[in-house]
This record gives C-alpha cells, structure tokens and sequence, in this order.
C-alpha cells in the first residue's frame, strides 16, 4: 500500500526551481495495476523514482506499506528498495560483463544471500522467463525481449509488493513489448503492485487506473 | 553483499578492462619494482664494504703515525706531517700488552720486481710472520715468513698469486730468486689469490720481511702497525693500551692515531645505510605517483559507469556497499600489482647478483615490507575519494541518461 501525501519535488538549474511534482497526493492499494501517462517533462519519471525511493520528496510525506519512508538515512532507503521494490527500465540496464544468471542473481548477491540459496531462486526465476537456455549468455548475446524478460526476473528476485516499469516496452518491438507486458500483468494478477510510467496509449488503456499527469500535477485519474 | 561476492565482482570488473587493469598494476609494479631493485642495490653495496673489512678480522687495530681530531680518518699521510716515526722497537713495545695477540709491522713502497726478462712494478709488503694471521691469508704453496727477530732482514720472499703466474708462469717457483730492487730475494712462499683487499690487490703484491723493507726504501720507521686484540672484548682496552705506551715511549707525547676496525665498520655502515634510505625514498616517489594514477583512473571509471551504479543502487545496494565495491577494485589493482613489483624487484636483484657476484643485491626485508605496506596504502587511500563520489551518485540522475 502507498500513500503520497502533499509531495512536491523541486529541481534547482542553475538559479531557477523547477517543479517536477506540484502537491501529488496519491493513494495505491496493494495488487493494483497503474499506468502513469503524459508529456514528457509531465513529472511521470519523478514521480515514479519517489515511488521507487531512487528520488525523496522536497516537502510531503511518502508511506510505504504503513511506514514513513520519507526521512530514512541512504542506507535504510537502500534497504527499503531492495526489500520491497523491483526496477524495470526502458534501457533494460543489465551489467553486460555478468551472465544473465548472474543479473538476476544481484539484488540477492547484494543482500547478502548464499550462493546455495541464489542459485536455487535463480534456476527457478529462468524457468518462470523462459530463459533456461540463456542462463550462460552475456547482455550483448541476448535480444531485446530476452533482455527485458532478464530484467523483469532481476526486480522480481526478491519478492518486492511493488514493481516500477519506466517505459518498459519503448525500446521493444510491439509483438515482444506485448509478451513483455503480459509478464509484467502476471505478474500483477499474482499480487505485486504494477505500476507502468508510458507514452503509449494503448499500454496505458490497459491498467486498471490510469493516471495522467502535466506540469508535475494529477489531471486525470481513472479506474475501471 | 558477502566479502566473496564483492571481490568477485571486483575481480570481473578489473577483468572486462584488461588493457586498463594491467597499465594501473604496471604502473604499480614499477614503483614497488624499483624501491625493491634500489634498496636491494644499496643493501648490496653495503655488504660489499663490511665483508670487505670483515674480511680484514674485527678484533683489528690499526697504529698509524700522526695525531688527528677525527678518528677514522687516515693523519699523517693527508697532512704530510709526522712528529714521530712509529718504529719496530714500538711495535715490540705494543706486542706486550696484555690485551694483544699479535703485532704485525707493516711497510709499503713501490719497487720494480724481476725475474730473468720479465719483471713489474709492484707494490712491497714488508712485515713478519704474524702478518698472514692477521691479515688472514692463505698460501697456495710453501712457506710465509719466518718467525724471528723482525729486526733480521733476511733475504726471502712470498708471491702473490698474480705476480707468480705473470713472473713465472708454469715454472717452478719456491726456491727460485728474483730481484726486487736492487736485491735478491728467494722465494719461499705463494699465497693464495684472495683479489680486492683494502684497496690493494694482494694478488699484485710481494711481501718480504719488514727489516729487508727498511733497507730496500732506505727508512728506519714503520707505515702502520696492525694489531689483533685478544678478542672483540679486549678491542677497546688494546686501543687505551696501545695509546699509553706509544705515549711513554714518545716522551708523553700522543702522537700515533688508533683506529679500530669497528669505527670504521661503523662509519661505512651508517653512510650506506643512509644512502640506500635516502635510494627508498626516492623510488617511494614513484610509488605515491602510482596511487595517484590509480585515482584518477578510478574517477574516471566513476563517471563511465554511472548507470551501472545507479541501478547497483536501485536494486538495493547501499552507499556501504557501492564504497567496498570501489575500495575492493582499488585495493585488488594495487595488491596484485605491487606483488608483481615485488616479484620483478626481486628478479632484477637477481640478475644484478649474477651479473656482478660480488654485490650480493639482495633487497632487505624492511624495503620489500615498506614497498608492500606503501603501495596497498597508496591504492586504499587513494580510492577513498573515487568511492566515496559513487556512493553519493544520484542513482535517479544516473538512470535517467543512457
């Protein structure tokens, strides 16, 4: 469950302050499914990276699964991410010298888990993706639906409630950015909170709720 | 992140730049290298000169003419002026002390050495039968010296090793007379080739009896008196002792210089051992050059993998970890390559000794320590500062580009 309340995000260039966020105020059930769509410099990746704990609110309040979150110190903010949020980004953003194995292994080679342990969440994870037969490929041998589907198994190694997609299909073509997407929305029928930051209409039509944003506010918010 | 995981992962990372790693670990390896081939080429030089003293015994004193300020310096032979010849009487005087083993009197000049057509110039030991003890020298064939009267000059002599094979070649030598000078001598003895000894080589050298030396330079006083104390104990005592009755004999006046051999040692030892100190440090500063390459690499390998830290971060590292991360690559980088420095220091020393077997160039073990030490803390140090600057990245800023 996420409640923001009051956030504003402010930029400083130079002398001027930009507002990426005015006044979001913006509740998420758990296990919902959400598009974030508008124009670009909307304030959609702000809000998303806030979500994700990657960016804090200037002013406002951020609960996360009934905890404020929106003070914690770098390191509690680290562990927050890693324990209850998964990335998925439109550049897919895999390490290229590690094995696909070995990217979906390291938010868990991260926390600390043993190899032992790894190993057995990882075997599993290729199979959920299909990728049994990639498991010893580098990045740069895999194709784009291949590197997302790695990408997507990465955030959801450790069981995060919610998984953040920034433009996950952008750099897709439209069949495979349509598979992506149905593991994306699995994923969400199993429970995990989805949320989707999209240009792309016919992706955001999709989402139970569909949010809609300009010059760093909420227009438009709808569900069913 | 468990230390094993994040050594790996600081491992593959040095392993997907091999032109980088190896350059940085190079530049490691040469400062680590060179401190290690320099104090090693120091420590050489340094036991090159104490075994060349050693060699001379250290329980020895050495009588010389003159009276200096300075000890350890050689008087008399610099200034020119000698108030009172030392005197074979003075050097029976000195055997009579208690603290003494062995006196020899020693004479040096220069005269032309014959046998049939061939002859030299040489350089004439004279002194007694004492002399090859205390000097500590081996004969290859017959006798040294005879005992006896110093003051009887007879009209024998011992080849160096050289000058028997230049003068004689193959041919028998003990019992065979030769000219030296303008007298003849018989020779009875030929010592064993020994090479480099206090600056003269033994093994161009003819010693005969101290009293025939006095006649052949036409001197009635002595060049030195060397003296071997009872034991390395007894050392300071003999000085005293030899002090006070060179002054009765010399009507109260001190007018000899006694060197030991120690002062000497002690002197040689302190300069070289400075000198290879001061050596370190300059290759240190090759060393301090090498953590600050390594920074700079690590900075800038900061800014080329900014996404890559700033999804490290987004998938859960804390700023802890990103720092270890850093600091591993670093410290990896600067341990493998100040082992190779040391390996290739070590090499070089090795081929320094087979080239020149006389300098044992062996590094000492506090430079290869100091060398090690430095540079792991010079690659831990040094990035700190590249660490600490991926552990604050902005991991939103970092992804938002490609």
């Amino acid at each position: 469950m996420i409640r923001l309340e009051a956030v504003e995000r402010i930029f400083h260039v130079g002398d001027e302050a930009v507002h990426a966020l005015r006044g979001v105020d913006l509740h998420i059930e758990a296990g919902s499914y959400i598009s974030i769509m508008g124009p670009s410099g909307s304030g959609k990746s702000t809000l998303l990276n806030v979500l994700g704990l990657l960016d804090r609110p200037s002013t406002g309040h951020y609960h996360l699964d009934g905890r404020d979150v929106t003070g914690l110190s770098d390191e509690e903010t680290a562990a927050v991410r890693r324990d209850k949020v998964g990335f998925v980004f439109q550049f897919f953003h895999l390490i290229p010298r590690l094995t696909a194995a070995a990217n979906i292994a390291l938010p868990m080679t991260l926390a600390g888990i043993a190899p032992a342990q790894r190993q057995v969440r990882v075997a599993e994870l290729l199979h959920d993706f299909g990728l049994e037969a990639r498991a010893d490929h580098r990045p740069a041998e895999l194709s784009g639906g291949q590197l997302q589907r790695v990408a997507i198994a990465r955030a959801v190694a450790l069981n995060p409630s919610v998984v953040l997609a920034d433009e996950p299909t952008g750099n897709l073509d439209r069949a495979t950015g349509r598979d992506v997407l149905a593991l994306l929305e699995e994923l969400n029928r199993r429970g995990t909170t989805l949320v989707i930051v999209t240009h792309d209409q016919e992706i955001g039509a999709r989402a139970q709720r569909r949010i809609v944003m300009e010059d760093g506010r909420i227009i438009s918010d709808q569900s069913g | 992140m468990r230390p094993r995981d994040n050594l790996a992962y600081a491992w593959q990372t040095l392993r997907s730049q091999p032109m980088r790693s190896a350059l940085m670990m190079l530049a490691m390896a040469i400062g680590v290298g060179s401190v290690v081939v320099l104090t090693a080429l120091g420590e050489g030089a340094r036991r090159y000169v104490l075994d060349q003293f050693s060699s001379l015994g250290t329980h020895l004193l050495i009588v010389i003419p003159g009276r200096a300020e300075t000890s350890g310096g050689t008087p008399g032979v610099l200034s020119g002026v000698t108030p009172r010849d030392l005197t074979l009487d003075d050097a029976a005087a000195v055997a009579r002390s208690r603290q003494v083993a062995r006196v020899a009197p020693l004479n040096v000049g220069a005269a032309q050495v014959s046998h049939g057509a061939r002859g030299r110039e040489a350089v004439i030991l004279g002194s007694t039968a004492e002399f090859l003890h205390i000097r500590h020298m081996r004969l290859a064939a017959g006798r040294f010296l005879p005992p006896g009267d110093p003051a009887h000059a007879a009209s024998v002599c011992v080849l160096g090793a050289k000058m028997r094979s230049e003068l004689f070649g193959a041919a028998p030598v003990l019992g065979a007379w030769l000219r030296i000078g303008d007298r003849r001598f018989r020779v009875i003895g030929v010592l064993a080739p020994q090479g480099q000894q206090m600056g003269f080589n033994t093994d161009e050298t003819v010693v005969i009896p101290v009293a025939a030396a006095q006649q052949l330079f036409d001197t009635p006083s002595l060049f030195r008196i060397m003296v071997e104390a009872r034991g390395r104990d007894s050392v300071e005592r003999a000085k005293i002792d030899i002090g006070e009755i060179l002054k009765a004999r010399h009507e109260g006046e001190e007018d000899v210089t006694v060197v030991t051999q120690d002062a000497i040692l002690s002197t040689f030892d302190r300069i070289l051992g400075a000198l290879t100190l001061a050596v370190a440090g300059i290759a240190a500063i090759s060393l301090s050059v090498a953590g600050i390459l390594i920074m700079n690499v690590m900075l800038i390998s900061v800014a080329q993998r900014r996404s890559e830290i700033g999804l490290l971060k987004a998938i859960g590292a804390t700023p802890a970890t990103i720092r270890r991360l850093f600091f591993t690559e670093a410290a990896l980088l600067s341990l493998i390559g100040s082992l190779l420095g040391w390996l290739l220091g070590w090499l070089a020393s090795l081929g320094i000794t087979w080239l020149y077997p006389t300098l044992h160039a062996t590094p000492p073990l506090w430079a290869v320590l100091a060398a090690l030490g430095m540079a792991l803390g010079m690659g831990i140090v040094f990035s700190l500062l590249p660490a600490r600057r991926a552990a604050r990245l902005d991991a939103a800023l970092a992804l938002a580009r490609r």
